[in-house]
């Protein structure tokens, strides 16, 4: 069943330094490493997974592939396009191709704007409808989220979080893009929630053959909906593979202690098996160690760690990890 | 009657708001044991964390009130209990860890001031008593260098840190009970996993009763003894927590652990959803507050809120309908 894929994104040593100003004159005393040269790539109609704690960039990493802070270097390609080398214009036409879910649908919402208004926004930024075809669009996209239309001319605030999302998720839909980038779209929402809007994603993509970017913290959710998954830490990939060659065979030690530390709902399994409790905190992003970056918190790390910087390797077909001791 | 630490009865809160009286506790029923962990599962605005801080007189009135029920600890109640008799309970019998150590600290105060300030207050320490006492309460936590850390302020720790502290702040007068409101809740995995081996450590060492509130079934079935499943503002199931994993029982907890992404599945299914969302219940229900949702609803369901009876030795449940064989009960 397997087809030639096509590369939808590639990443190319993408570098994201958020610059820190002190002082009177505001002179720049250093830097936030919040992405420090990742390179991957996203395949037409997969899911890639992006996982990590919170800090290490992988919001960030989302944001900057859309452009929205323009990176310090690197390349993003969309198919064949590079996007950090357009002009502004150009790229706002590119952004009918690339979409974004955001992690906080209350936050994500304009409180003074009609559902109607909100969804129809991105049709009449791109002079896709007017007026009342923009009214049978939004009513159709309501329909495709499974909302009532008839909610078009209601706010915000008047829905639940669920429901908000699938605003969001309609928004998102609206100009037809290929590409999407879930941002946390469900840690906000219930358990009983997330599945309705987690299931809702994977229809959708069916139906559209969209491309996601689902970044997310909840490691038992990414592997359920990803294709891939790649974990990242402290603003760079440690690992990245087959979603089922990750979870059943991690390489990094980050990766292990991570995938150590999802709750899982089985009391007996907390009898048979003893977790991996991960020492301490992520260090800060404004002076990552030296050499590996995970070294700090590793069990396995040695003198050697600190002095060369592990570059990801591709281990087995597919399976890219960043560990001198792999 | 048995002797439980603490013993809740038919508890009845509601909170006036501009649209009408909500109903958030609808006659909840519970106790716990000594040393014993119990786990509150629910989704937001079930009544979870409302029905704890009632107990503890913790609801700001108005707009919330305790309308029915008593809450004995050690045979006293709680809710008619002298105000000035239950300050002293509380922070020092029984304590809290709520679930957002960013705002539940005194930014202006140093961990240190913060930590000594119940010492003082329930244990009448000296200063330099506290001082001792609240280095040896975050080592205890795992915090390193505590003696310098002392003077630092919130937000120099980290929020796994900040968690920590509270939990040592909680600790500090070897309190019974430690009601820990979604402690983790805003924590990353690898810092959860920390906090709740730490808590599981102490409950070991020190022996408290700990009630732990959660929406995550994963972490209750890490920590908990027994668990009760909130909907709606009342217990609709409550077992060992081997048995309720092995055995749920009531519909919605069957969908709560439906709706679990698990880990071990090797081909790709869809997740069972709820449909629907939770209820805001402006009128104490008369029918089952889940029928709406349920896949099993009878014409009973509709007519008559069941009861919580019990289904097999320490489990009960409240459901008319049995999900294993689908007839009536």
């Amino acid at each position: 069943m397997e087809t030639e894929k096509k590369t939808l994104i590639k990443v190319n040593n993408l570098v994201m330094h958020f610059p820190i100003y002190r002082g009177v004159i505001s002179r720049q005393v250093g830097a936030v490493h919040a992405v420090d040269g990742i390179s991957f790539d996203v395949q037409e109609g997969e899911t890639l997974g992006l996982v990590g704690e919170s800090g290490c960039g992988k919001s960030t990493t989302g944001r900057t592939i859309l452009q929205l802070y323009k990176p310090t270097s690197g390349e993003v390609y969309y198919k064949d396009k590079n996007l950090v080398k357009l002009r502004p214009e150009a790229m706002r036409m590119m952004r009918r191709e690339m979409q974004m879910i955001f992690q906080d649908p209350y936050a994500s919402l304009n409180p003074r704007m009609t559902v109607r208004d909100i969804i129809g926004e991105p049709l009449m930024a791109f002079g896709e409808a007017s007026g009342k075809e923009i009214t049978d669009r939004v009513a159709d996209l309501l329909k495709l989220v499974k909302l009532n239309p008839d909610f078009a001319s209601r706010y915000p605030h008047e829905f639940s979080g669920g429901q908000r999302q699938r605003i969001g998720v309609a928004r998102a839909l609206a100009i037809n893009p290929s590409f999407i980038v879930c941002d946390e779209p469900i840690s906000a929402l219930d358990v009983s929630i997330q599945a309705q809007v987690v299931n809702l994603l994977e229809d959708l993509q069916k139906e559209f053959n969209l491309t996601y970017l689902f970044i997310a913290h909840d490691l038992s959710m990414v592997r359920h909906i990803s294709n891939r998954v790649a974990v990242m830490y402290l603003g760079i990939i440690v690992e990245i593979a087959d979603r089922d060659t990750l979870y059943v065979n991690p390489l990094h030690p980050y990766t292990q202690a991570l995938l150590s530390a999802i709750p899982v709902a089985d009391p007996v399994y907390y009898e048979k098996n003893r977790r991996k409790v991960l020492e301490g905190d992520v260090p800060s992003p404004v002076n990552p160690p030296s050499g590996c970056r995970f070294r700090t918190r590793c069990p396995i790390a040695d003198a050697h760690c600190a002095e060369v910087k592990p570059e990801l390797r591709e281990i087995t077909p597919g399976h890219f990890a960043a560990c001198l001791k792999v | 009657m048995i002797d439980h630490l603490l013993q809740v009865e038919n508890l009845e809160t509601q909170f006036k708001t501009p649209d009408g009286i909500v109903h958030a506790v609808n006659g909840v029923s519970f106790t716990l044991n000594e040393g014993e962990t119990l786990g509150v599962v629910g989704e937001s605005g079930c009544g979870k964390s409302v029905t704890m801080l009632s107990c503890l007189r913790l609801i700001s009135s108005p707009p919330g009130k305790i309308v029915a029920g008593e809450a004995f600890f050690h045979g006293q109640d709680l809710l008619k209990m002298d105000p000035e008799e239950l300050r002293h309970v509380r922070g020092a019998q029984i304590s809290m860890v709520f679930q957002d150590p960013m705002t539940s600290l005194n930014p202006v105060m140093t961990i240190g001031k913060q930590l000594c300030e119940p010492l003082k207050l329930h244990l009448n320490m000296t200063d330099q008593q506290a001082t001792n006492r609240a280095i040896e309460l975050l080592g205890l936590v795992g915090i390193p260098r505590a003696g310098e850390r002392l003077k630092d302020y919130p937000h120099q720790y980290s929020g796994g840190m900040r968690q920590r502290v509270m939990i040592a702040m909680s600790l500090a007068c070897n309190p019974q009970i430690l009601i820990a409101d979604e402690p983790t809740t805003a924590l990353d995995v690898t810092i959860q996993a920390q906090i709740v081996d730490l808590v599981k450590r102490l409950r070991d060492e020190m022996g408290m009763a700990i009630i732990w509130i959660t929406h995550d079934l994963g972490v209750v079935a890490s920590i908990a003894h027994r668990v009760a499943v909130m909907y709606g503002g009342f217990i609709i199931e409550e077992s060992d927590v081997k048995d309720l994993y092995a055995n749920p029982t009531h519909p919605y907890t069957l969908g709560l652990l439906g709706s679990l992404p698990h880990i071990e599945d090797k081909v790709h299914t869809r997740l069972f959803s709820i449909e629907g969302m939770p209820p805001v219940l402006y009128q104490k229900p008369v029918s089952c507050p889940f029928a709406p949702r349920c896949s099993y609803v009878t014409e009973k369901c509709w007519q008559e809120n069941p009861k919580l009876e019990t289904v097999s030795p320490g489990h009960r449940v409240a459901c008319w309908v049995d999900t294993k064989s689908g007839s009536k009960r």
